[in-house]
């Protein structure tokens, strides 16, 4: 199991002018790592499940406090269900996003994108023809824009050499005035039934939208823990010059991250859609914000080199649990919006004392 | 030194779990919040049998962001109208552009078996689908100012009349200019793609026709101040004489005004928009071209509240001969100049 994948080494930070210590550190990570990789118990709680230590403990703290002021109105099945239904959107999103977070990179867009496709697979001759042949068609163009605009915007930075936070901008300007002028800016309604059936059908008794976001964090989490390509992402954005070194195409990679992150886009307009049955140029607006909160909060470090699927879950639930219990409690959204901000503030100054205190011991 | 990393790990759990201590700290309920404007913050109309307390019910509230003066007074007044009711609980879940958080907001009062819903979706149709599960679940929705695509998913409908503040802007244009068939008429509309844009500009041009009149010049602003600013510098360049002015809307009526007041002209008088409490003081004060504004009322979801108790406690409006609550309700665009504006004043909104 311990290939010569050489990033993973040095997943987080500088290369040159460390020391030994640091390389030392280095190491011994490394063997963390790998020790993962083969599946000791211990390694894995020092690593994986440590790391999400501290988000399962704010997460049943969080519904402990729901439990404690809004009891069974918290507790019930309904309620869970009301919970998974608004995460599953922005957690189809973020783990997406934490794909590109964790290869160095940082997407603005996907609001946008989010809110073109949900536009472009709802337009009346999409609808048309989804009526005329099968539903299916819809979820096919949503998914090809998706990736196209990601196809895109990692073009645009690999290859054009244009920073991911000014290429991402520009497609979030674009691609919303792109939708606005595909639907004149108005809200385009649903009328293929069979579409808005299956999207709204239940397996057992959890709905169809849940389902496929837990569909979408399994497959992550695989992609991202147990294959070359997940090591790949962990190395470019670790540290692209290794990572190139060791023979990785970190061009074509990166284009691959954001088609990645491209097509969660789509899969989440599909699940506005059928949650709205409406397509919308005003879909998923500050999305981009919420995904990189999520991603954050959950422990992928922002400048890339390592990420957690598991992570960033804990951050869509306990985000969206924190607007569920405000909403019962009846308290405003100010108050909840201040609370994100601290929490935020609180999780990433403890990462970068984290990632300090590894510089120097 | 391999322990450290788990130990830090866990200081991440720490500070969340005391983060929502904090939240803990902060659910208790508030006691009732002061409630000196009683009167529904909306009418000083007398105290009918209607308002006597009936069996306590709980009504829940969604909003949009109040991102502009208009909408902000939405749900300011909406509470101050609960508020005036000791056997009215309101839930309030405001204050969101994410159709996908109002939707959860909606299925949480569903939830918890609220007796009503008031409902100002941020879009309309996309809302839709969340009122008919309420509906379906037996709980009433009252749908206020942007309507749903299903005549289904509400019990009632509260409306503002976009194309009767056309109407009511040309009619006192026509009133003040009638005997001048040649006078200028200059408008400054809102969001142009926007259909209550398009609806109150109809009403006016149709309004203007019967006097013989027609709109001269216009331009398209954005509702924000600083979109009412470049219009209106672009429109006074463009006509060197104008008679009146109606611009839609009093948020970016404070940048037209200031471009008026840059461009130093002052021989035409202006009306304005939807109901702004700065306008109706400058109205008062007479001291701009501003000399009317047409109100499309920032307290619909009050009546929306007042509607929604009545439904529940079975109550009917009861200056009306019907025994049931009715269906649509479409308030009027009455017209504010310097001698009635006392009485709107109180129930004008802050931009």
């Amino acid at each position: 199991m311990s290939e010569s994948v050489g990033g993973v080494s040095t997943p987080e930070g500088p290369t040159a002018g460390d020391g030994p210590t640091r390389d030392t550190e280095r190491v011994e990570r490394a063997a963390e790592e790998t020790a993962r990789d083969s599946g000791g118990a211990l390694a894995l709680l020092q690593t994986t499940a440590g790391r999400s230590l501290g988000l399962v403990v704010a997460l049943i703290l969080l519904c402990a406090v729901g439990m404690i002021t809004a009891g069974d109105r918290f507790a019930s099945y309904d309620n869970m269900m009301t919970i998974l239904r608004l995460a599953a959107t922005i957690g189809v999103v973020s783990i997406g996003m934490t794909f590109v977070i964790t290869g160095g990179g940082i997407d603005l867009s996907v609001g946008a994108i989010l809110a073109l496709s949900s536009v472009w697979c709802t337009t009346l001759s999409t609808q048309t023809m989804a009526e005329d042949t099968h539903w299916s068609v819809m979820v096919v163009v949503a998914l090809l824009v998706g990736a196209g605009c990601g196809l895109i915007n990692g073009l645009l930075i690999a290859y054009g050499g244009v920073v991911p936070f000014i290429a991402t901008l520009a497609m979030l300007a674009s691609a919303r005035g792109l939708a606005e002028i595909i639907s004149n800016r108005r809200t385009q309604i649903v009328h293929v039934q069979a579409f808005k059936d299956s999207f709204n059908s239940e397996i057992f008794g959890i709905p169809l939208i849940v389902v496929i976001f837990v569909l979408v964090a399994a497959i992550g989490w695989v992609l991202l823990n147990r294959t070359t390509f997940g090591r790949r992402t962990l190395a470019v954005g670790g540290n692209p010059e290794a990572a190139r070194l060791a023979g990785i195409h970190v061009k074509r990679h990166t284009v691959l991250l954001y088609v990645l992150l491209g097509l969660c886009c789509g899969i989440a307009a599909l699940m506005l859609v059928s949650r709205t049955t409406t397509g919308s140029s005003t879909h998923g607006t500050l999305y981009e914000l919420d995904a990189i909160a999520a991603v954050v909060i959950g422990g992928t470090l922002l400048s890339g080199g390592r990420g957690t699927i598991v992570g960033t879950v804990f951050g869509v639930l306990i985000f969206t649990t924190l607007t569920n219990v405000f909403t019962l409690n009846n308290r405003s959204i100010s108050e909840q919006s201040l609370l994100k901000g601290l929490i935020i503030v609180a999780a990433v100054l403890l990462q970068q004392r984290l990632a300090s205190r590894k510089g120097n011991t | 030194m391999s322990l450290l990393p788990i130990k830090k790990k866990l200081g991440t759990g720490l500070v969340a779990g005391l983060a929502v201590l904090a939240l803990a700290a902060c659910t208790s309920n508030d006691p009732k919040s002061n409630s000196d404007n009683l009167a529904g913050g909306t009418t000083a109309a007398a105290q009918g049998s209607n308002d006597a307390a009936g069996d306590k019910i709980v009504i829940g509230f969604s909003a949009p962001a109040a991102d502009h003066g208009w909408m902000g007074s939405i749900t300011e007044s909406t509470k101050k109208a609960a508020a005036a009711y000791p056997d009215v609980e309101l839930h309030v879940a405001e204050g969101t552009n994410d159709v996908n958080l109002q939707i959860s907001q909606v299925e949480t009062f569903i939830n918890d078996k609220v007796d009503a819903i008031v409902l100002l979706p941020f879009d309309g149709a996309a809302m839709t689908p969340v009122a008919l599960k309420a509906m379906d679940a037996g709980i009433p929705v009252i749908n206020v100012d942007r309507e749903f695509d299903d005549p289904n998913a509400a019990r009632v409908t509260v409306l503002g009349d976009n194309y009767g503040m056309g109407v009511s802007a040309g009619t006192y244009v026509c009133q003040q200019l009638g005997d001048k068939p040649d006078a200028v008429v200059a408008e400054i509309a809102g969001i142009d793609s926007l259909p209550l844009t398009q609806d109150r500009s109809q009403g006016f041009k149709d309004a203007l026709g019967t006097c013989g009149l027609n709109v001269d010049n216009r331009v398209a602003a954005d509702f924000t101040v600083q979109g009412g600013e470049t219009a209106a510098a672009n429109l006074l360049q463009a006509a060197p004489h104008i008679d009146a002015l109606w611009n839609h809307d009093d948020d970016q009526g404070v940048g037209v005004l200031a471009a008026i007041e840059n461009a130093g002209r002052d021989e035409f008088f202006m009306v304005g928009g939807a109901g702004s409490a700065n306008a109706m003081r400058s109205i008062q004060a007479g001291d701009s071209v501003l000399q009317a504004t047409v109100i499309y009322p920032s307290t619909q979801g009050a009546d929306g509240i007042k509607l929604a108790r009545l439904l529940v406690q079975q109550k009917a409006l009861s200056d009306l001969v019907e025994v049931e609550v009715p269906r649509l309700v479409q308030l009027y665009a009455p017209v504010v100049t310097k001698d009635n504006v006392d009485q709107y004043i109180d129930t004008a909104f802050e931009s």
